[in-house]
């Protein structure tokens, strides 16, 4: 179960103001979360606390392929991404580093700026003060490489085998 | 039996049996190529999953085509690990800088062939599709998958058929051909799908062409950017391979390329596309032509037939970049380069230049820049506060030499 409070974006969040460009050739990786979303709110990387979850609309994380945006959202302590939609290579790369996210239709109406929601990655329950939204729970597979905490992680624990 | 589409017979054949749509599946790949963006995190996965020695080292190409030159000190600190990591690996495809765009240069180099497999750990990726083979983009984590084991989980797409009925001509491209099926579709979608572009003015477009259609498949969320193999993608490739094709009912969606007028994406969305005549006027500050999706010898022959004789407009910078060495080479064999230099244009070196707003033409506050590549999110090519709007060569071309945005039918 995953419990935060709640990061309100709308739909197309693209790549490039999850994390602009300029900052992805940095050989110092801590510096993805300080710009985290500053394409649409400059202020939000030092808003945004471990735990807090981020709700969208349609097509979440569009655009470019690459995985500082997933990790700069992970390492800003996000617990959770929902939303209505996810971009493919977006949706690869949270899992593949271990980001839980909710495919959840109707998240976008059912939760305002600050509510707490919960968010059962098993059921695909997600929890708001308007009730219970249901969504489909990630297929097994994606589920263990997500509870293995990653594709890196999942890989060496097959290879243990 | 029933039929299947292209993108499920060639996952099938790498598979080894039939497979569903939605299913998932875990695919060997043919070829699997990344850029100097995306190597350096490629590298830390292999570490943390302590993989020393590649699967199979004749099956990747690496590119640099993101930092052309390095910008910082950081960037050529990142480039010389995955230069380093070409060299310890003993990856013979490996190009570094000057050489191109990794879209452009696997193609040219025939690394690819129709009904293969093919993964790129860049968005633009599905730019290949348009060779007759699945292939898609993907991040750093699943590249460094595929170079341990050699496959890749993937979820059996849908495949959206766009038929593109009639002909392209005059002033009228792909780009605008692309543009409007990106109107139709939106920035959504085609999300998890195939696209498959097919009809009369897809057969009858250039291979260059081809891959400005599939290079913007993804800008409406979808996977691939399907175009069935014929002798043109064989001659591109300077090889044959194996032709799929759909024989199944698929969902269509009818454009007609005949009746098409150049078109523009106003900034802030690829969706958000308007006839060029509608936004005609609107001051720039710069213009670029280049990029994988139109810096091709075709985009830099259109944009020279209208520059020349002409002088770029005092107030705009035009930058023009070739895709690749090759293009380069040929353009200015034929006297292109000679054509944009006198008329005042700043060629850039190879590579992707400042389409993704880190160097070599990046917008400063309020700045407007006409491109021919690919997005124009919020802050793309530089300042959150500056805007880009996407067109053709042509496009691009009439407005480097008036200063706004200039429909390319006012030249002749």
């Amino acid at each position: 179960m995953i419990k935060g409070s709640v990061w309100k974006f709308g739909d197309d969040v693209d790549t490039d103001v999850i994390i602009p460009a300029k900052y992805l050739r940095s050989v110092d990786q801590t510096v993805w979360p300080k710009h985290l979303l500053e394409g649409l709110d400059p202020t939000f990387s030092s808003k945004v606390k471990t735990g807090n979850i981020i709700v969208a609309g349609r097509n979440f994380g569009c655009g470019s392929s690459r995985e500082q945006a997933a990790l700069a959202i992970k390492w800003a302590g996000v617990s959770a991404v929902v939303a209505e939609s996810f971009a493919r290579i977006f949706f690869r790369n949270a899992i593949n580093n271990g980001l839980p996210l909710v495919e959840c239709k109707g998240i976008s109406k059912a939760v305002d700026e600050g509510d707490v929601i919960e968010i059962d990655l098993d059921s695909g329950n997600v929890k708001t003060k308007k009730g219970i939204l249901r969504s489909s729970p990630l297929p097994p597979f994606l589920k263990e490489i997500l509870k293995s905490g990653g594709l890196v992680e999942y890989y060496k624990a097959k290879r243990a085998v | 039996m029933l039929g299947s589409t292209a993108v499920e017979k060639i996952i099938a054949n790498a598979v080894g049996r039939r497979v569903r749509v939605g299913e998932f599946v875990e695919v060997p790949v043919d070829f699997s190529y990344f850029h100097d963006g995306t190597g350096p995190l490629i590298i830390d996965a292999l570490k943390r999953m302590g993989v020393e020695k590649i699967k199979d080292p004749d099956r990747v190409g690496i590119v640099f085509d993101h930092s052309v030159p390095p910008y910082s000190d950081q960037a050529a600190t990142l480039q010389a690990k995955v230069r380093k990591f070409a060299r310890d690996q003993g990856i013979p495809k490996f190009h570094d800088l000057g050489e191109g765009i990794c879209h452009q240069v696997v193609p040219e180099m025939g690394y690819v062939s129709p009904g293969m497999v093919v993964i790129g750990a860049d968005s633009h990726s599905c730019t290949l599709g348009c060779f007759g083979l699945f292939s898609t983009g993907v991040g750093a984590t699943d590249l460094a998958y595929i170079l341990a084991t050699g496959r890749i989980w993937l979820k059996v797409p849908e495949t959206l058929g766009i038929d593109c009925k009639g002909r392209l001509s005059g002033k009228v491209s792909s780009k605008d051909l692309i543009l409007e099926i990106v109107r139709m579709v939106g920035t959504d979608g085609a999300t998890y799908k195939a696209l498959e572009f097919s009809g009369a003015a897809v057969r009858h477009m250039s291979q260059s062409s081809r891959m400005t259609v599939s290079n913007m498949a993804v800008e409406m969320g979808a996977k691939t950017g399907f175009i069935e193999a014929d002798l043109k993608t064989f001659e591109f490739l300077g090889r044959e391979g194996k032709t799929f094709r759909t024989d199944t009912k698929v969902e269509r969606i009818r454009v007609d390329a005949g009746s098409l007028e150049p078109k523009v994406a106003c900034p802030g969305s690829v969706a958000n596309v308007k006839p060029v005549y509608e936004v005609e006027g609107t001051h720039i500050d710069q213009a670029f032509l280049g990029s994988c999706t139109n810096g091709r010898y075709e985009d830099l022959f259109e944009a020279a037939k209208i520059v020349r004789g002409r002088k770029v407009h005092r107030d705009t910078r035009f930058i023009v970049i070739p895709a690749s060495k090759s293009t380069y080479l040929k353009a200015q064999k034929d006297g292109l380069m000679d054509i944009f230099l006198k008329a005042g244009a700043i060629i850039g070196v190879t590579g992707c230049g400042p389409c993704l707003g880190v160097h070599m033409g990046v917008l400063g506050d309020n700045e407007v820049c006409i491109s021919t590549s690919n997005r124009n999110f919020i802050g793309r090519m530089g300042s959150v506060k500056s805007s880009v709007y996407l067109a053709s060569a042509q496009t691009v071309a009439a407005s480097a030499v008036e200063g706004r945005i200039t429909d390319p039918r006012r030249f002749s």
